[in-house]
């Protein structure tokens, strides 16, 4: 979790989220890619919770929801808790596992998608909403699983390259920077190794 | 430490999830003149600029996004439309072909009712081929003695008398030679109008070039006019009168008779007429199988 929240972070978070949503619904879902429409808000959720942790994930996740709310001038609540949960969980991910692997980012993005389609349907139904389940409905939310999950790497890798740089220094990010940059490997440096300048264990 | 870090984590999610629910549940039900509803639209209508700009600065790649779309989904259409295309214009054929063949089945109908075609033993046939060109005067239709079909049995279609059995082909087919055939001859008596039969006189029918027919042999003193119907004049036999002598029986329609000079029928005794059915367009035939039946026999057989 990151503890210290800087200004910078604050803003460029919030600018992030603003134009996210905006660029959403204003542009990306009228776009459609086989009939349904990419929905970038919670990948950018997703990205977030895995860049900076539970907690901010959450309260990005709760003003995202908001603002998508307010926007579609729809019932005020419902996507802000669904986000909560995306936004908590992708962060809890982070914490607990630490994962490196390239394509988290890939899996995480089904899974949010998944869980934020079937998670609307249930809370609209539980609100007594007439929308009736069918078949279309389960196919569409299928559909837009696999396209946001598409996209989720470069949604992911665009979030990095703008929350990255005023993130608070984390020692883990730290001590793997250390080492893939050969600080700390003498695998990286295999040329000084041959000629005999970092000496063996035998000839310790 | 730790624990006041987690304390601290679960207490912030359990407020924003309160939050959530509590906007929820104030906004859920309430009227569009509340409080909720009023900021909602206070906010979207300072946002909304900002989306319409979006909306047009972002267009041309929405445009691009839109036009890839369409052609790949025109694409996978357009196969789908070949085949449904194919698919009508089959329908549409039958359609067509059953606009032409009704007319013609109304009026064998009525012909049917009128000359009481089911005493003589009528067979319905479809034409299979027809000679396309004008030299030869036969179609075949799908017929043979396997129905009882013999040469020489009257043909009618299009509610007259189009030609007769030329010659029984098999089974299921025969040809028919029509009426234009210069082989063919048929007894025929015009009907001037408001009288009965024979008042216009009785003479052979024969073909005349294209596709057209003269009623020859009339009596010079004929009363006949254009527009008079012309049908068969079904001759009795002369050893039993109970039996018609002619191949054709009596009162089938054939024609009408055309325009002419009142010197030439005086001069040559004949006079024009049009054939009533559509000789080389019919699909349909009616054969009559028992041309020498009364309507008292057909009955008892």
């Amino acid at each position: 979790m990151i503890e210290m929240w800087s200004g910078k972070l604050t803003a460029r978070v919030a600018l992030l989220v603003i134009v996210a949503v905006v660029v959403q619904e204003s542009v990306i879902s009228q776009v459609s890619i086989f009939g349904v429409n990419a929905d970038v808000t919670p990948l950018v959720v997703m990205s977030i919770g895995l860049l900076t942790g539970s907690l901010p994930g959450a309260i990005v996740g709760f003003f995202t929801g908001l603002l998508v709310d307010t926007l579609l001038v729809q019932t005020l609540g419902i996507t802000s808790l669904l986000y909560i949960a995306i936004g908590y969980w992708c962060g809890r991910l982070r914490e607990l596992r630490d994962p490196s692997h390239g394509l988290v980012p890939l899996v995480a993005g089904a899974v949010t998608t998944a869980f934020a389609g079937i998670g609307m349907t249930v809370l609209q139904f539980l609100l007594g909403v007439d929308s009736p389940v069918s078949w279309l409905l389960l196919q569409q939310i299928f559909i837009s699983v696999l396209v946001n999950t598409l996209i989720a790497l470069p949604v992911y890798a665009l979030v990095r390259r703008i929350v990255t740089p005023v993130l608070p220094e984390d020692p883990r990010r730290r001590r793997r920077r250390a080492y893939t940059t050969g600080g700390l490997s003498p695998l990286s440096q295999p040329s000084r190794r041959l000629a005999g300048q970092i000496p063996r264990d035998g000839d310790r | 430490m730790h624990d006041k870090v987690v304390r601290r984590r679960r207490a912030v999610l359990a407020l924003l999830v309160v939050i959530s629910v509590v906007l929820l549940t104030a906004y859920f039900g309430k009227s569009s003149s509340s409080p909720l509803h009023s900021i909602q639209r206070g906010i979207v209508a300072v946002v909304s600029p900002i989306q319409d700009g979006a909306s047009k600065v972002l267009s041309p790649f929405r445009d691009i996004s839109d036009w890839v779309s369409t052609t790949l989904r025109a694409k996978s259409e357009n196969a789908q439309l070949r085949a449904t295309n194919e698919s009508l214009t089959q329908q549409n054929a039958i359609y067509k072909y059953e606009l032409i063949e009704f007319p013609q089945l109304r009026r064998e109908i009525k012909l049917d009712q009128a000359i009481g075609a089911a005493s003589y033993g009528q067979v319905s046939a479809s034409v299979t081929s027809r000679d396309s060109s004008l030299w030869y005067q036969q179609v075949q239709v799908n017929a043979g003695s396997g129905r009882g079909v013999q040469a020489g049995d009257p043909v009618i279609a299009d509610g007259a008398l189009v030609g007769k059995i030329s010659q029984v082909l098999s089974g299921s087919s025969s040809e028919v030679v029509l009426i234009t055939d210069h082989t063919v001859e048929v007894a025929a008596q015009a009907v001037p109008k408001g009288q009965g039969a024979g008042g216009g006189g009785t003479g052979i029918l024969e073909p005349a070039i294209g596709n057209n027919l003269v009623l020859a042999d009339l009596p010079h003193d004929a009363t006949i006019q254009p527009g008079d119907l012309v049908m068969t004049a079904g001759f009795k036999d002369p050893a039993d009168s109970a039996k018609s002598g002619s191949l054709y029986p009596a009162a089938i329609p054939i024609g009408r008779v055309g325009a002419f000079n009142q010197n030439d029928l005086i001069n040559s005794g004949q006079v024009p007429v049009t054939p009533l059915a559509s000789i080389r367009r019919f699909t349909a035939v009616q054969i009559l199988t028992r041309p020498q039946a009364t309507g008292e026999e057909a009955s008892t057989r």
